[in-house]
């Protein structure tokens, strides 16, 4: 069954993202194809398949680090192809990392402001002078930062501490408490349990449920942990070989047998 | 283990005279001869095979592997001392043999008998010898007991050897400031003739030493003193310390003479450029070989708007009028050259910055430009800033007078960059240079930033070219070539990347030395590219590190650099990990002989 | 419409950079353009002169090309621009000036020149080798794991720092190189002088860059070159002895860059401390013109940069009327330099990077 046979749920009006027909190429591999996906606005959804599937391609177009070749993606409305990343987050979607890609030359509650830095006016002419309104900003900033780690759950005591010298389980925290910082709406997370023992894992999920709560946001997940992706997302989409061969809520996605022979066919890429 | 002690001795003593042999053929021992320390006994550049020897002694007695694994027994060290020692000494010895029987002085232009005679002390031939070898055992076997002595009384030695030295090759000037302060009577004790006289020496060494170990013994407790202080003496304290801080460096012309003057006007020029410079390289990550091609644009922009003798056009304006007009043009011309390179590699950004900044000296000295810039004739005639302060006219042009609008830029300059450093832009510059793409995934517009990055570098560089031409009065093409690039690059590794004190410390060192030694001045740039290694291979995060670099070396130098293994002593260093280092705090003993070979990762970046 | 914003450099949506690119790629090439025309319409070289020009070019460029191999052999494996190349050229050029010096003093030159010759070829190769070996030892290899500014400076410092020594060595000033009087003389071929040294000079360089190419080809050291460049840490697997094959790249380098110092000494017959840091860089343009890592791309772009460096200035600049434009020769390759690292850093026979 290819992907152009997938009946997909229509695009609704109140999805916050929709990618139609995304194909990316590099030369002769094709690591994306018509890949057609939406999530719906406050919706928890999740992106699973084999290794080497094309998910992590799909998240770096949605992010603007890629192009696609063809296809577009529109959030809230407007393209985001073409786009540079740091327009996207302007726009309100931010990322975490595959491999924790954090700051280490600053400290934790830097990491944070920084990934306030969209929201944020402050430009050479102001800071150099230091006026009143770039010094209540930079509070007001680090403020928010503060409220941020507490969202995440990291103690207050880790604020001056180099980010580097945080225990693994803190640092994908942080890493999320930075892409928090720049309010976005949709937020996508990058196998954010990678590498936890399951209570650290429990305390993600749970985290991530309660973002959506307290936050309003939508989420979009990579996930390898079954336990994660299935106990957290209200829809699944599977790639595979770069094609979306599946998409349902958790029941579905179990059950269905191509999802099955993607998984267990393929002896070397188990998750 | 002692035959390993023993090869590894003269292993250490052969390569050690393989440097003594480079400083001789070079010619540093001759020329330093000029030097005295101590009047009629040593100069410097007896000093320099000495100290040769007295290295190798000491480095051969250390244990033989990092982390004080392998440590030798008293006898053991000792030996090794004696055979590096000796070892040194006969490398010595076999030069001048060599230089004496090939005679190659026709080519190696210091390979001449007076160098002999130098490197054997100014002894006949088997003497000399004797004194080379014998000579090099004793020492060699009394540097390797520094190491068995404790270590308070080590670093007092050692300190006030240092001291002692560092008075004698700068006698001129501590003579010339004790006499601006008054304070003749000591400059009568102290030297004699060109150089120490011995109760000079004695009680320099005596002072520096006891001022030493008085603060490695009770440093802890006069801070844990100072820190239990009420708040209000603790302020009152730093107050008063300001205070007179400002004071001197507000008189500090007028005690440091005219000469010594124009070395700091100097300094100070070099401090503009290296905080450019270190916005460029240190804050922002981007390495910029070119970085000459906007203090020549200073110098020029300045000539030609107010000099009356630009060929062109000369629009004669007030030098401060000019100086906005020279930042803008110095911020537009970033952005200019920055763009194209914006997309460039490390490596290659600094490749394609040195070709600019080549390309633009030529282009200045070419006959083609002659018409404008005056081609090698270069523009004179270009008048002293003024003031005119209720109707006296202060003119600033004599080192003493331009020292002051020197240092208010510095001043300024530095607040600029400290500005910086901790808000919107300094975040988005330091999250640039770690991880670019994670930095625009982020939300910072490496674009937009980069670019700013290279306008406020050649901004403070085209000051910087201002108040050079406004100091010197005249400009020429010939000196703005890439040592200028390299000279502020330099000082920026040495000082560190990314602290603004760290500029400071290394524009004194590396510009105001070689302005007051004539010798180092002529083997400056030698002496630069061996900091330039020694720092990248021993110590890349500069003297005086920026914090968050100095954290992570001591992560890895743990327990086993010299600080850690005696505990307590010296100013206090808590084991790393549990604390932060103080943005405040003195670093690690950079300048001590003892260097400590330190893995020197500056973060996982691949 | 795709072709001209290919041509233009444009991707789908401008940005401000892409702009600037695009205009200073316009901005070249009409330049080159009219600047040609202009210079042709004048018409103030003849042939002979051009020809002249080239083979000047042709004769310099066959050291670049020596000197490039250096540059690409290292690039190749470690990812580094060897700063210090330039000097390690001019350390072969200082060692043959001492040998040849040496040799003429004791009358030995005059009787048996090519006998000489040889030995100073082969002392100067020798001593340049060596120096670029103890350079990898003492300054590069304890850095090869630092982020890549790193060993950038060190290997600025390391080129400073010979620079002087020799300055010190052997005093400031130019030094005058003996005549080899087997050398002297020319022929002529049409409007067109050749001298006997311009003719040895290409002749040598062409014979030891096929030398390398067999080297590279045909023997297992040179097989072992090619997979560490290829992948340092699988070859290691392959029971490569890395280190060893990285000592053997500079070593080649080096000798390379030594014989390179001694046939600039036959075009120019002096030296000079500072003999190395132009030519370096030039020679280092002429790698990345060629594809930086790669062994015929280095060789290419040594002839062309050459070539563009002698014709240059005179082809593109005489037309606007710029006078005394054998100055700016160093400005046009400056510019080569600067132009392929900004629009196709790759070069021409380049594979594309892999960071």
């Amino acid at each position: 069954m290819t992907g152009a046979q997938m009946s997909s749920p229509a695009p609704a009006l109140d999805d916050i993202l929709v990618a139609s027909k995304v194909t990316m190429r590099f030369g002769g591999l094709v690591a994306n194809k018509d890949v057609d996906f939406a999530i719906p606005r406050r919706g928890i959804v999740s992106l699973i398949g084999p290794n080497g599937a094309g998910k992590t391609t799909f998240f770096n177009q949605l992010t603007g680090m890629l192009e696609p070749t063809s296809g577009d993606i529109a959030f809230n409305g407007s393209s985001l192809v073409g786009l540079t990343p740091h327009e996207i987050v302007e726009l309100g979607v931010a990322r975490t990392f595959q491999n924790i890609r954090l700051f280490g030359d600053m400290t934790t509650l830097e990491n944070v402001m920084v990934g306030r830095h969209v929201r944020m006016h402050a430009h050479w002419w102001n800071s150099v002078l230091r006026t009143p309104h770039t010094r209540i900003e930079e509070t007001a900033t680090r403020d928010r930062a503060r409220e941020l780690l507490d969202i995440v759950g990291l103690p207050h005591r880790y604020e001056e501490e180099w980010a580097r010298n945080l225990p693994y389980g803190d640092q994908r925290r942080l890493e999320i408490a930075r892409a928090l910082a720049s309010d976005p709406k949709l937020l996508l997370l990058d196998e954010p349990t990678a590498g936890m023992n399951p209570a650290e894992t429990g305390r993600t999920t749970e985290l991530i449920s309660q973002l959506r709560e307290q936050l309003g946001l939508s989420i979009l997940l990579i996930e390898h942990d079954m336990k994660v992706v299935m106990g957290v997302s209200e829809r699944i989409t599977v790639l595979d070989y770069g094609e979306k061969i599946a998409e349902g809520d958790p029941e579905e996605i179990r059950a269905n047998p191509r999802v099955i022979e993607a998984y267990l066919g393929k002896q070397a890429t188990s998750a | 283990m002692t035959r390993r002690f023993a090869s590894r001795a003269v292993w250490v003593g052969v390569v050690a005279g393989l440097a003594v042999w480079h400083m001789s053929l070079v010619g540093l021992v001759d020329s330093f001869q000029n030097r005295p320390i101590l009047t009629d006994i040593l100069s410097l550049g007896e000093t320099l095979p000495l100290a040769g020897i007295v290295i190798a002694g000491a480095w051969a007695a250390r244990p033989l592997l990092a982390g004080g694994l392998g440590r030798p027994t008293p006898a053991q060290a000792l030996m090794a001392g004696a055979i590096a020692g000796a070892a040194t000494g006969a490398m010595l010895a076999v030069l001048s043999f060599f230089i004496l029987v090939l005679k190659p002085n026709g080519m190696l232009i210091h390979a001449t008998p007076k160098l002999v005679n130098d490197l054997r002390f100014f002894q006949d031939a088997a003497l000399g010898t004797l004194v080379q070898v014998g000579g090099g055992l004793l020492l060699g076997t009394a540097a390797a007991s520094l190491n068995l002595v404790q270590r308070v009384a080590r670093r007092a030695l050692v300190w006030g050897v240092l001291l002692v030295l560092l008075f004698g090759i700068m006698n001129t000037f501590v003579t010339q400031i004790l006499r601006n302060l008054p304070l003749k009577w000591l400059s009568t004790f102290l030297y004699r003739g060109d150089g120490l006289t011995i109760p000079g020496a004695v009680l320099l060494f005596a002072v520096t030493a006891a001022l030493v170990a008085g603060w490695m013994l009770r440093g802890t407790q006069v801070r844990a003193g100072y820190a239990a202080l009420p708040n209000a003496s603790r302020q009152t304290t730093k107050i008063a310390a300001f205070i007179l801080l400002a004071a001197l460096i507000l008189i500090l012309p007028q005690i440091l003479g005219v000469f010594l003057s124009d070395v700091i006007t100097n300094v100070g020029l070099f401090v503009l450029l290296g905080l450019g410079l270190n916005i460029v390289v240190g804050f922002a990550g981007l390495l910029d070989l070119g970085y000459v091609a906007f203090y020549a644009l200073g110098i020029y922009s300045i000539a030609v708007l107010t000099s009356p003798a630009s060929p062109a056009f000369h629009p004669q304006l007030n030098f401060w009028l000019a100086v906005p007009i020279v930042m803008v043009i110095g911020g537009v011309t970033g952005i200019i050259i920055g763009a194209p390179v914006l997309r460039l590699r490390g490596d290659y950004l600094a490749i394609v910055t040195l070709g600019f900044g080549e390309i633009a000296r030529i282009i200045f000295l070419s006959d083609w430009m002659t018409p404008y810039v005056g081609g090698a004739q270069g523009i004179q005639q270009i008048p002293a800033p003024t003031i005119n302060l209720l109707g006296l006219a202060l003119e600033f042009r004599k080192p003493q007078d331009i020292y002051y609008p020197i240092l208010v830029a510095c001043i300024l300059a530095a607040l600029a960059a400290w500005s910086f450093q901790r808000s919107r832009v300094g975040r988005a510059w330091t999250a640039m240079r770690e991880d670019e793409t994670v930095a625009e995934a982020t939300g910072v517009n490496t674009t937009v930033y980069k670019l700013m990055a290279f306008s406020m570098g050649a901004t403070f560089g085209a000051v910087a070219g201002a108040f050079y031409a406004a100091k010197i009065g005249v400009v020429f093409p010939q000196n703005l070539d890439i040592l200028i690039s390299i000279n502020a690059l330099a000082l920026i590794i040495l000082g560190g990347m990314g602290s603004i004190t760290g500029v400071i410390v290394g524009a004194f060192m590396l510009v105001g030395l070689p302005g007051l030694l004539r010798e180092f001045a002529e083997y400056q740039l030698l002496i630069f590219g061996a900091v330039l290694v020694a720092m990248m291979l021993f110590r890349p995060e500069g003297l005086i590190p920026n914090r968050s670099r100095r954290a992570e070396l001591h992560e890895e130098e743990g327990e086993s650099g010299p600080e850690g293994a005696d505990g307590g002593g010296g100013p206090g260093e808590q084991p790393p990990g549990d604390r932060q280092p103080h943005p405040m705090e003195k670093p690690a003993s950079g300048l001590a002989l003892e260097a400590v070979a330190v893995s020197t990762r500056l973060g996982d970046r691949s | 419409m795709r072709m001209v914003r290919r041509l233009l450099g444009i991707h789908e949506h401008l940005s401000f950079v892409d702009l600037v690119l695009a205009l200073l790629r316009v901005a070249v090439v009409i330049f080159a353009v009219v600047g040609i025309w202009a210079t042709i319409q004048r018409g103030s070289f003849t042939l002979g002169d051009w020809g002249t020009f080239i083979l000047a070019g042709l004769s310099l460029g066959s050291v670049y090309a020596l000197l490039a191999l250096g540059y690409t052999l290292v690039y190749g494996i470690l990812f580094m621009i060897n700063f210090a190349h330039g000097d390690v050229f001019m350390t072969g050029a200082f060692t043959a000036y001492f040998a040849a010096n040496a040799m003429a003093k004791s009358g030995f030159l005059a009787q048996n020149e090519l006998l000489s010759f040889i030995i100073v070829l082969l002392v100067s190769s020798g001593v340049a080798a060596l120096v670029a070996v103890v350079l990898e030892r003492v300054a590069y290899r304890p850095l090869r794991n630092a982020p890549r500014l790193v060993p950038l400076i060190t290997a600025i410092g390391a080129s400073l720092f010979l620079e002087n020594t020799f300055r010190g060595l052997y005093g400031a000033g130019v030094k005058a190189y003996p005549t080899w009087t087997m050398f002297q003389g020319s022929i002529r071929l049409g409007d067109v002088e050749i001298s006997y040294s311009r003719i040895v000079v290409v002749a040598g360089a062409v014979a030891m860059m096929l030398g390398l190419w067999w080297f590279v080809e045909h023997t297992r050291t040179g097989r072992a070159m090619r997979a560490v460049s290829e992948n340092k840490d699988v070859a290691a697997m392959m029971g490569i002895d890395v280190d060893r094959v990285i000592l053997t790249t500079f070593a080649i380098g080096g000798l390379l860059a030594g014989a390179a110092g001694i046939l600039y000494t036959l075009l120019f017959n002096q030296v000079n401390y500072f003999m190395g840091f132009v030519p370096g860089i030039k020679a280092f343009t002429a790698a990345v013109l060629g594809g930086i890592g790669n062994i015929v791309g280095a060789m290419l772009g040594g002839l062309m940069l050459g070539i563009l460096e002698a014709v240059g200035p005179y082809l593109l600049l005489d037309g606007f009327g710029i006078p005394s434009v054998n100055q700016l020769k160093d400005v046009v390759a400056f510019l080569v330099l600067v132009l392929v690292l900004i629009f196709r850093p790759s070069g021409i026979l380049g594979r594309k990077e892999n960071t």
